[in-house]
């Protein structure tokens, strides 16, 4: 059962072409590390599957209920946690037990502080929370590993295997290669804003982090 | 879809509750103006009661303007407007939801500056109550519904706080030229009738028109 | 439109243009109850006729962009924005002249004129916000949205003669009061002029039009070769 499918999709900024002719498809447990030089579409690429942007050109279908972790942490900082999350879950249509997962990112004694009150590690902890609590079928991580303190990158770890464990599907935009190694069974690799490749990790990847720049990018 | 621009009225209404800053400077902004009014114009004459009209709306377009503006910054500082979208709130129900919450807003500031007005001008403005809330409501709604769409507009401008004001302010005339009118007349104590009644009929208008026209837009304004 | 139609049509409206003006000033009378100066109105409607057909054409090609994504669209809509624009003014300030003569004020807050203005400054909203975007496919969205909302204020101008009593004259051409008010040879002339006006404004839009496309290829280039 496919989670994602493009067709030919493209993506044009007035001439500019961010991306072009497209053609992929995920599965069903898929851990798909999103690797790419700056600028060769990443994020393009990551909008265009969380369905904030839409294509120009071809057919993208998202079959699922889709998780977003970006760059901003996306929650608010006027509201206390326990708030937030209840916000967060009155959105899906799932029935989310708020209280589990407060305990489970160690934060329901001070739930009821509102996050201007945390440190940035807690906030980091709040944002998995509400990441992963919907049980989102696809999850998409942009640079989740980036300023993750240990506490936060242990938990990331925990939750992103039990995610895959239920077979949702993870796409982690990174350049943290080795991290993003131990957990992938596919890359995508763009190449301004083109498919460079897309099929299973190579194990040459496993040892030379460059590998994939190397063989499939284009020469500057 | 009804749902959802509940919960999001209601998590806009918390947060704003939770600070206040947005309804504290209105407020404070609003006052300051009625005063700065009273040295403008002489608030013993006649003459004031055929611009207490004018300037009642001028005064709420201004402060409604400057609460409006918070509307989407709110889901700005922390990219949480990408994680709504993400999760499949419609587009129209965040605006109605946000729309909600800066009418009461609005409101508030009215609530506060109608008996200020009153007591500082020696004009009763609640002989006609029912009309004083029916306009009110009518040309709030106005100001919040194209306020927070142009909101909407403007979030990710530089110089957002003078653009929204410039684009907002010709678009949302017909609706303050009416409560402007319709207020006049309730000021003395008379109800509209007979030709009055087309500012009635401009205001609906303009509500209806600008609501479709926003709900039907706004996915536009916010999704590539 | 290549360039040899837009030189003919170019062309055709200033010949179109001397030959109105030869009429104007040669053939027609001088109006009973305004003397020389309605000539003035064989510019004032006609600016104001191109003004509105050209907003409308720009919210009908912002809504083209925002429908299909195009954004060939959208550089049709700023280039008949700008047109339109201009045409604004000449609309102000023909009527302005022609009221210091007339009325013997430049100016007055009635309904036609105040919507005039409100169409002036919601259109000039718009370039504005044109310039503070830099996303091409947000310019386009956002400012195609206001498109289709300034145009409101365009309709509320042209019906405003009919909601309200306002110092502005009424109507007077047929299509509206079903015939009888103006002299016909006066009123076929306002047409005419239009028809030239219109010519002229086809020749401007279209050189924008070119002028954006490029500047957008442009810019596509220059981001592509940027990335390395």
């Amino acid at each position: 059962m496919s989670v994602l499918t493009a067709k030919r999709v493209s993506k044009f900024f007035g001439h500019f072409p961010a991306l072009r002719d497209l053609s992929f498809s995920f599965e069903a447990g898929d851990c798909i590390a999103l690797l790419g030089r700056n600028g060769a579409g990443k994020t393009t690429l990551l909008n265009l599957m969380a369905g904030l942007s839409r294509p120009t050109d071809g057919k993208l279908e998202i079959a699922s209920r889709v998780g977003l972790l970006g760059h901003g942490i996306g929650v608010y900082d006027e509201l206390t946690a326990r708030e937030n999350l209840k916000f967060f879950a009155s959105l899906s249509p799932r029935q989310i037990d708020v209280e589990a997962w407060l305990e489970k990112v160690n934060l329901r004694d001070v739930a009821n502080a509102t996050l201007r009150e945390y440190s940035r590690g807690m906030r980091q902890r709040l944002a998995l929370a509400r990441t992963f609590m919907g049980e989102p079928e696809l999850l998409l991580l942009d640079e989740p590993f980036t300023s993750l303190d240990d506490k936060a990158t242990a938990l990331l770890q925990s939750l992103l295997a039990e995610a895959l464990a239920r077979n949702a599907t993870v796409v982690l935009s990174t350049h943290q290669i080795p991290e993003a190694m131990a957990l992938a069974s596919r890359i995508l690799f763009l190449e301004r804003g083109k498919l460079g490749y897309f099929g299973p990790r190579p194990d040459e990847m496993l040892g030379d982090s460059t590998w994939i720049y190397r063989t499939y990018g284009v020469a500057t | 879809m009804l749902r959802m621009s509940w919960m999001v009225f209601l998590k806009d209404v918390r947060m704003e509750f939770r600070g206040k800053e947005a309804i504290n400077a209105s407020l404070a902004f609003a006052l300051v103006v009625l005063i700065l009014f009273s040295f403008a114009f002489d608030p013993t004459s006649e003459q004031i009661r055929e611009i207490t009209g004018g300037l009642l709306w001028i005064l709420f377009a201004f402060s409604g303007v400057l609460l409006v503006n918070r509307s989407f910054v709110r889901e700005q500082s922390n990219d949480c407007l990408d994680i709504l979208l993400v999760s499949k709130v419609p587009a129209s129900a965040l605006l109605l939801g946000k729309t909600l919450a800066n009418l009461l807003f609005i409101a508030l500031v009215q609530v506060v500056c109608l008996p200020v007005f009153s007591l500082l001008y020696n004009i009763n403005l609640f002989q006609q109550p029912v009309w004083l809330m029916g306009i009110c409501l009518l040309a709030s709604w106005a100001i919040a519904i194209l306020g927070t769409v142009f909101a909407a507009m403007t979030v990710n401008l530089r110089l957002r706080e003078l653009m929204l004001p410039v684009i907002v302010y010709p678009m949302i005339i017909p609706a303050l030229a009416a409560a402007m009118q319709l207020t006049n007349i309730i000021a003395v104590g008379k109800v509209p009738e007979g030709d009055d009644l087309i500012w009635v009929r401009l205001l609906v208008g303009f509500d209806v028109i600008f609501t479709t026209l926003s709900i039907g837009l706004i996915d536009t304004i916010l999704v590539d | 439109m290549n360039d040899k139609v837009l030189l003919a049509l170019g062309v055709a409206s200033a010949l179109y243009l001397v030959r109105n003006l030869y009429t104007m000033f040669m053939v027609l009378p001088d109006e009973a109850a305004q003397g020389a100066i309605y000539r003035i109105m064989f510019f004032h409607i006609p600016s104001w006729f191109t003004c509105f057909a050209c907003f409308l054409a720009s919210g009908v090609a912002s809504a083209f962009a925002i429908w299909k994504k195009n954004f060939k669209g959208d550089s049709f809509a700023v280039a008949a924005t700008e047109v339109g624009l201009a045409f604004t003014f000449i609309g102000l300030a023909t009527g302005m002249i022609w009221a210091k003569i007339i009325w013997g004020i430049w100016w007055t807050w009635d309904a036609r004129l105040t919507w005039a203005f409100i169409t002036a400054l919601t259109y000039a909203g718009y370039l504005m916000m044109r310039n503070m975007i830099d996303d091409p496919s947000e310019r386009m969205r956002v400012t195609g949205v206001l498109s289709i909302f300034s145009f409101t204020s365009v309709v509320i101008t042209y019906k405003a003669i009919d909601w309200w009593r306002t110092q502005h004259p009424g109507a007077i051409l047929s299509f509206r009061t079903g015939g009888g008010n103006t002299d016909p040879a006066m009123e076929s002339m306002i047409y005419q002029n239009w028809y030239a006006l219109m010519l002229l404004t086809v020749v401007l839009v279209m050189l924008r039009f070119r002028q954006e496309e490029t500047r957008r290829e442009i810019e596509g280039m220059r981001r592509l070769a940027f990335t390395r």
